[in-house]
């Protein structure tokens, strides 16, 4: 196996994220993007470990999952008191803080 | 990709398996329903669990199971059914310069692409494959509460501030 098939499969799967976190309004999907993006990072901080014969790599992806379920509940709570205070959860129209 | 000498097995299992996750994640960023997407990720996390088993991380493979897939996935499905009354197709998921998102990825793969193959071209992943044994979990817990003791603490400060925070957030007042 290369280095190279594990970091491109990483590369695809977070443009993949990007594109979804670019195009999406509804913030459900968004956070669900962020969920691709993260995970790319988790498959090459693998493929690094096993590269460098180190487990620090292993550990960090540990470390990554954890952010990221503590990331999704803090986001989907406030997905769903936005959704409380104003029936939608389209992105477009929380525009207040826009110059 | 050509395949690295004898490990024509994993090469193969590698091949399949990112084909079915990069189909699964542009299902995710294209299909007009999101309980369908929510599903979609599933198979994208689960490959991504397949990938780890491949690259011998079988405690991390778990754990991606375990999180992603299991309570993560409760927690997208739970928060769709929340927000909206109604489950089905929606055609308004997208924003309306939704087409400027595409040549953004597409430059973005292209330079991380050329990088890739710039910096680490045909680089055997390990030298000799039979050297790749599964880590043992021991290992990992000492890694975790020797070296990265204090990412940890901190780890399980944030994991605190989430649940807390959440709770406020959510709670009806």
């Amino acid at each position: 196996m290369l280095t190279a098939q594990f970091l491109l499969l990483g590369a695809v799967l977070f443009c993949i994220g990007v594109y979804g976190v670019l195009a999406r309004k509804n913030a459900v999907m968004v956070l669900m993007s962020i969920e691709l993006i993260l995970n790319s990072v988790n498959i090459n901080l693998l493929a690094f470990s096993v590269r460098h014969g180190s487990v620090d790599g292993n550990t960090f992806a540990l470390y990554v999952i954890a952010i990221a379920a503590a990331e999704v509940g803090v986001g989907l709570a406030m997905v769903l008191l936005i959704y409380r205070n104003r029936r939608t959860i389209a992105l477009d129209d929380l525009s207040e803080m826009k110059g | 990709m050509v395949a690295a000498d004898l490990l024509v097995a994993q090469n193969v299992g590698f091949g399949i398996i990112s084909l079915l996750m990069v189909v699964s994640a542009l299902r995710v960023v294209t299909v007009n329903n999101v309980v369908h997407a929510a599903l979609w990720l599933v198979v994208v996390l689960s490959g991504a669990a397949a990938q780890y088993l491949l690259l011998s991380a079988e405690f991390v493979a778990i754990t991606q199971v375990l999180v992603y897939v299991g309570a993560v996935m409760v927690l997208f499905l739970f928060g769709t059914m929340l927000t909206r009354a109604r489950i089905g197709a929606e055609s308004d998921l997208n924003n309306k310069n939704w087409a400027l998102g595409i040549p953004v990825a597409l430059l973005m793969l292209g330079v991380m692409t050329y990088v890739i193959i710039d910096g680490f071209g045909s680089e055997r992943l390990i030298e000799n494959p039979g050297d790749m044994e599964p880590i043992p979990v021991q290992v990992i817990s000492d890694d975790i509460f020797g070296p990265y003791l204090l990412p940890f603490w901190a780890l399980s400060f944030v994991l605190l501030v989430a649940v807390i925070g959440a709770i406020v957030l959510a709670r009806k007042d």
